[in-house]
């Protein structure tokens, strides 16, 4: 099988398929566009869910959001499979010889007391978190409307079982198996984790996709990932290990990137109409409280007297990012 | 006893697991189609992570499997060591 | 990662403090109420741990593998596109292989993907859902990855612009938009039997092998790459469906039944469904690999036999319709794409007969059925043809309410007959292809009541009018240009042209 490089002149009969047609024009779609727009079935289905009969397979009626063009929840990233598992093989490269750096490099065994404890109570439970998160995701991915939200929840549902994965092999490197028992234990019954344990089960039963996709992805990862990324990272670097930051860098790195995807859903979302931005606004409102306050009962045995000032110092950040995006 | 069989695309990396393949299971037999070769097998089939390694003059995860597989019959077992296909019956 | 902590625990401990130790049984909301569709089936489920995680991936391995497969194919497509490689294909009478295949597959897969969506959020285990999560993402790769295959051969040939429109609307779609339909409307365990267990497994190889083989046989590299890149991901299915019926059947005893009733459903109508890739193998591979008979043989009857004979143990017994289905192996090929030829003016790919030498293959792979049953209507419509009579069909098919194909298919142990079965139910008369067919609707009739039937839609004229230039313009067709004869073809005189551009100067 031999390829020719041949360099004849041969003019297309069309540069895309019809549907990209229709939205962009007749020129060549990118692969993001050809990978996205309209793969989802919208105008008949044979039979009625099972599991939800008085609704289609997809159905527009899941959410209380109106869009007139679901594609508007399009990705600025333009993650098609083959970009999406490429991006993240090469971040994922990174952080490996990071964690590689940081275990032959004697980092687990310098430890201070201070920061090794942050990393087995403070991090390590957030696998479970995290495990959450992948659970809303993926809910998100089977319930939403439209190819571009959806798969791009499938995505991110994949990033969190990925970024619990490598808290898991952190735990498991600092302090072994046990380590592993003594969070969840303190996921199951420790007092300053029930807020969180509470309000992540809350999730679980929300029923309209985009008000979780707002309770999860905007409200409370803004809040959590600047937590534990910002502050509790600086509170172990001030201990004197670079450990602590050093294998959570792909968490931060992930954590800016996807903000710019999310961000862009919920700024289309509320630009559509004075209605979803109240939908938004209100979803913001019921689940900012409770995110607030399963942050601050982690922030306390944490940060001490400090902790008001990082509580506020977060809400002050998460009000900002809410401004940008118009809610 | 049934047969089991695995196929990968026929390329110069998977060319060392074939051959490991072929060497650490007796009944093992090629069935050449294009542009990938079938490996079938009575009853069952051992895929050897040393036994690749040994062929292929580097270090080898069985996992790295994944780039080359095309597809594969009976139920599968896998440890860090060795890849096993077999039926039950 | 390699770890010093890590390596003293073995691939499987390592594996479950990575998947399964993420997971919890939730006390602020009632576990009911968090995982509310894993028991309506009727499906019992006594421990979850139970489980045995297949293919142990991890999200590290899981992008790192996916991206090399990922960074090879589109190297390899854009080298292809570049160099205008679909010059290379054999014959362009294979274009309506690759454009059955593009037209229909890729939307297949999205239905797959949001199906394992759903099973990956609903089942209690965690390490199901994991697999499922995975399978999800890589049934989204599939359609992305054949889509921008297609993109290329949808710039040169036709057929295929209006893929997206059709699937709901083009008659011959239903079959599999239907099959898809149903699965995904079924609950998350029925899902796994038709889908994980029945699709990805006991036909799955039906599918891809000898196609993808075809593909390659056809000098279709694009499409090759596409289907051996993919491939992999596929055994990865392939063990998760057959874990998930083991899983199934080892839980509880009561499950047998339940489960025994889904893969006799799923089996019929995934073989009907693939009667069009028998057509394919047999009449749209100008270089063919071998017969679907052949295929059905290696991939059905032995690969499946071993299979079914693994899972006797359990009580599982072979499906009732699997003699039909290996019956019809001899019919199927020859019976659908004389349909299609006599329908053509309705079909966005092109038809012909098939040439004396291709008569001559068919006759030797099929020596108990073609001479007797189809070579005589094959020369029969070429003299017509000759003569200028070329034979259409210009009624429009009566349809089956379940696998929606037009009837078609014949009598078992009588191919000179039109099979068809009717029932009364609730004052509609329905129609059927088969006895099998026929059981499915009656097991659950108040679900293959709503189908939507092309045929009679069009009658009632809500399919552009009533006439057949009317739904030509409701389903997008461009009459002249998408459907009819290959000789003759836009397609032909364009791959003529520029293939002989691409080997002359001038």
């Amino acid at each position: 099988m031999q390829i020719d490089l041949k360099t004849i002149n041969i003019k297309p009969l069309r540069q895309t398929f019809d549907h990209l047609a229709a939205r962009f024009g007749d020129k060549p779609a990118s692969r993001y566009q050809e990978g996205t727009y309209d793969l989802q079935q919208t105008y008949l289905f044979h039979y009625r869910p099972t599991w939800d009969p008085d609704r289609e397979v997809f159905d527009e009626r899941r959410t209380a959001l109106r869009m007139r063009d679901w594609y508007e929840l399009k990705d600025p990233r333009q993650f098609y499979y083959g970009t999406y598992t490429i991006t993240r093989a090469k971040q994922q490269d990174t952080a490996d010889g990071a964690f590689e750096f940081a275990v032959d490099g004697g980092l687990i065994e310098a430890l201070p007391k201070a920061a090794r404890s942050l990393v087995l109570e403070v991090l390590l439970p957030i696998r479970h978190l995290e495990w959450g998160a992948n659970m809303n995701n993926t809910f998100i991915s089977a319930y939403g409307y439209g190819t571009a939200i959806e798969a791009a929840c499938m995505y991110a549902a994949m990033d969190r079982l990925g970024i619990a994965q490598q808290v898991t092999r952190i735990g498991l490197a600092v302090g072994g198996e046990e380590a592993l028992t003594v969070a969840k234990d303190a996921w199951l019954a420790g007092a300053q984790w029930q807020p969180m344990r509470k309000l992540v089960e809350d999730t679980f039963v929300l029923k309209d996709w985009f008000e979780l996709f707002v309770a999860q992805n905007l409200v409370l990862d803004a809040l959590v990932y600047e937590f534990l990324y910002t502050h509790v990272d600086a509170l172990a670097a001030a201990s004197g290990s670079s450990f602590f930051g050093l294998v959570t860098k792909f968490m931060k790195d992930w954590h800016l990137e996807t903000s710019r995807w999310v961000d862009a859903v919920v700024k289309a979302a509320v630009v559509e109409s004075a209605e979803n931005k109240a939908l938004v606004s209100g979803w913001v409102s019921k689940h900012s409280a409770p995110s607030v306050a399963a942050v601050e009962a982690l922030a306390g045995p944490v940060f001490g007297t400090g902790a008001t000032a990082v509580v506020d110092a977060l809400q002050r950040k998460l009000a900002g990012r809410l401004t940008m995006v118009g809610v | 006893m049934s047969s089991v069989f695995i196929a990968f695309q026929a390329t110069e990396e998977s060319r060392p697991i074939v051959e490991a393949i072929l060497a650490d299971n007796p009944s093992a037999v090629t069935v050449e189609n294009p542009g990938m070769v079938k490996i079938n097998a009575e009853s069952s089939l051992t895929i050897k992570r040393r036994s690749v390694e040994e062929r292929l003059g580097r270090r080898f995860d069985l996992q790295e499997i994944h780039l080359h597989l095309i597809t594969i019959s009976g139920h599968l077992d896998e440890d860090d060591e060795q890849l096993t296909l077999a039926w039950k019956n | 990662m390699d770890m010093k902590t890590e390596k003293k625990l073995s691939l499987k401990e390592r594996y479950r403090h990575l998947t399964r130790g993420l997971g919890w049984d939730t006390t602020y909301q009632p576990m009911k109420d968090v995982f509310p569709f894993d028991t309506y089936e009727g499906i019992t489920i006594h421990d979850w741990d139970k489980w045995e995680d297949p293919f142990r991936l991890t999200m590290d391995a899981y992008w790192k593998y996916q991206a090399e497969k990922e960074r090879k194919l589109y190297a390899i497509l854009d080298a292809f596109n570049q160099s205008h490689g679909h010059l290379n294909v054999t014959d362009a009478r294979y274009l309506s292989a690759i454009k059955l295949f593009f037209s229909a597959i890729p939307l297949l897969e999205y239905m797959a993907h949001r199906g394992f969506s759903i099973a990956g959020r609903q089942f209690r285990g965690v390490g199901p859902r994991v697999a499922c999560q995975m399978q999800s993402l890589d049934e989204i790769r599939h359609a992305q990855t054949q889509i921008h295959t297609a993109s290329n051969y949808n710039k040169y040939y036709n057929g295929m612009h209006a893929f997206v429109h059709q699937m709901p609307r083009m008659w011959y779609m239903s079959v599999p938009k239907s099959f898809f339909d149903d699965a995904i409307t079924a609950g998350p365990f029925e899902w796994m039997i038709a889908i994980g267990f029945s699709f990805e497994y006991v036909l799955t190889n039906l599918l891809f092998v000898p196609f993808m083989s075809g593909a390659a046989f056809n000098g279709d590299l694009g499409t090759m790459t596409f289907g051996f890149s993919a491939q992999s991901d596929e055994a990865r299915h392939m063990t998760l469906g057959l874990e998930c019926i083991k899983f199934m059947l080892e839980q509880d005893p009561a499950n047998l039944p339940i489960v025994q009733k889904w893969i006799d459903k799923w089996t019929w109508r995934g073989s009907r469904v693939l009667a069009l890739v028998a057509m394919m193998m047999d009449y749209m591979l100008p270089k063919r690999v071998m017969s679907w008979k052949e295929a059905w043989e290696i991939y059905f009857e032995q690969n499946g036999g071993a299979l079914f004979k693994d899972l006797e143990r359990y009580g599982i017994k072979v499906p009732d319709c699997a003699a039909q289905a290996t019956e019809e192996k001899e019919h199927i090929s020859h019976q659908l794409f004389a349909a299609l030829y006599q329908w053509n003016f309705g079909t966005s790919l092109h038809t012909w007969i098939p040439n004396p030498d291709e008569l001559d293959w068919l006759s030797a792979k099929y020596p108990n059925t073609f001479d007797r049953y189809y070579r005589p209507r094959w020369e029969l419509w070429a003299d017509m043809a000759e003569q200028g009579k070329r034979h259409l069909n210009v009624g429009l098919a009566q349809l089956c309410q379940v696998c929606q194909y037009p009837m078609i298919f014949t009598e078992p142990g009588n191919p000179s007959k039109l099979c068809h079965r009717e029932l009364d139910y609730k004052g509609e008369k329905y129609h059927f292809c088969s006895d099998h067919c026929q059981h499915i609707f009656e097991n659950e009739a108040e679900k293959y009541v709503q189908a939507w039937l092309p045929m009679p839609q069009l009658f009632q004229g809500t399919c552009g009018g009533g006439s057949v230039e009317g739904w030509m313009k409701w389903v997008n067709l461009v009459p002249g240009v998408d459907n009819m004869d290959f000789e003759g073809s836009q397609d032909q005189k364009n791959f003529a042209l520029w293939k002989g551009m691409a080997s002359s100067n001038g």
